[in-house]
């Protein structure tokens, strides 16, 4: 049963391209940068299902890690917006 | 059991599509954050609990299931922080936004 | 490096070891001697390092009291998802009305929450739920929210949410 996998894995790409449209057009900057997190968020759901569509759970752990780094990077991206600076 | 992970994969990729169709829809940032917000949360927990009724109580449904509680947490805090970034960048709420309590703090901050 | 004040720390250090040994565990997913004695190395290095920051150090009582409101924390969460389904409901609604039918605002109110873990949870509880979004929180825990509509606000104004959060984490109401 590995097709409402293949599916979901479909629909999450369709909904990916649709975010996309909002990261080339978008006017302002934080525009892009939140359509660019779903676009991550849509990524770590799909590294799930691969480890289960291609029977490799290693890429459970890929998914951890993206997530992880996702969060993180959203955070400096909002903080050089709020600040201009990234560090200190 | 699969019956029902496939159920809830599908809900939780329905919520993901009107998440990325509200983000094209409505009109500003902050109205784009909240039907990213709760749609991607709720979508991403959904799916990932289809998952982990999929695989049975396994190591990796452990991590799984990590990987659902943490961007539970994580998604609605970026989301805030992406919010407060967005204004102190100076995006103006659009015009039929009724009311701005937050103009004066920010005002009263940046003298 | 702080010194470690073992006599008064003893709790807190312990249960942060135990957390971060049982994740090294579980995510390693190899048992035998080797990785698992790697595993006490790190954690025992990191519950050093860091033992203040998940539990505030004053000694045992105070780890009962963390445990009970981990509890109180779950119970909380069953109705918080009752309400995180509401939520996105009412925003595909929202979204897929061909009208849009919004009229976003930003309002503030007060909040008398007792610790940063309280204040950090109704935050995200906000985000999270019906047509609200937590825009800051300034020093004088004051929250600014921003509303997808008029209801929203008003149903967030009533503060049901936010006794109940009080309640978990013994605060006043």
């Amino acid at each position: 049963m590995i097709e409402p996998f293949l599916l979901t894995a479909l629909l999450l790409v369709f909904a990916s391209v649709l975010c996309l449209y909002r990261t080339i057009r978008g006017p302002t900057v934080p525009d892009r940068i939140v359509a660019v997190n779903v676009i991550a968020t849509c990524t770590i759901v799909i590294h799930v299902l691969i480890a289960f569509i291609g029977n490799q759970p290693m890429f459970v752990d890929i998914a951890m890690t993206y997530a992880l780094l996702n969060f993180l990077v959203t955070l400096v991206a909002a903080r050089y917006l709020a600040t201009g600076r990234i560090f200190a | 059991m699969n019956v029902l992970s496939t159920i809830f994969l599908l809900t939780g990729s329905f919520f993901f599509i009107v998440g990325s169709i509200g983000l094209n829809r409505l009109p500003d940032v902050y109205t784009r954050l909240h039907a990213t917000t709760k749609c991607d949360t709720l979508g991403q927990a959904l799916m990932l609990l289809g998952v982990i009724f999929y695989e049975g109580a396994t190591f990796t449904s452990v991590k799984v299931l990590l990987i659902a509680i943490f961007v539970l947490i994580a998604n609605p805090t970026a989301a805030h922080a992406l919010a407060k970034g967005a204004y102190m960048y100076g995006v103006k709420p659009c015009e039929i936004t009724s009311l701005d309590m937050y103009k004066e703090k920010v005002k009263r901050r940046s003298k | 490096m702080r010194s470690l004040n073992w006599k008064e720390n003893i709790a807190s250090f312990s249960l942060t070891f135990a957390i971060l040994f049982v994740l090294w565990a579980v995510l390693s997913t190899f048992f035998d001697i080797v990785h698992l004695s790697l595993g006490a190395i790190c954690s025992l290095l990191v519950a050093y390092i860091s033992y203040d920051l998940l539990i505030k150090p004053k000694g045992t009582k105070h780890v009962l009291i963390v445990l009970k409101t981990a509890a109180g924390f779950f119970l909380y969460f069953f109705w918080l998802t009752i309400q995180i389904l509401k939520a996105n409901i009412d925003v595909v609604m929202i979204i897929l009305n061909p009208k849009l039918p919004i009229s976003p605002e930003i309002i503030k109110f007060d909040s008398k929450l007792p610790n940063d873990v309280a204040l950090t949870t109704l935050a995200n509880s906000i985000t999270l739920t019906p047509g609200t979004l937590t825009l800051d929180i300034d020093e004088k825990k004051k929250y600014y929210v921003h509303c997808l509509a008029k209801r929203h606000g008003d149903a967030l104004l009533k503060g049901k949410m936010q006794s109940l959060v009080a309640r978990v984490f013994g605060g006043k109401e």
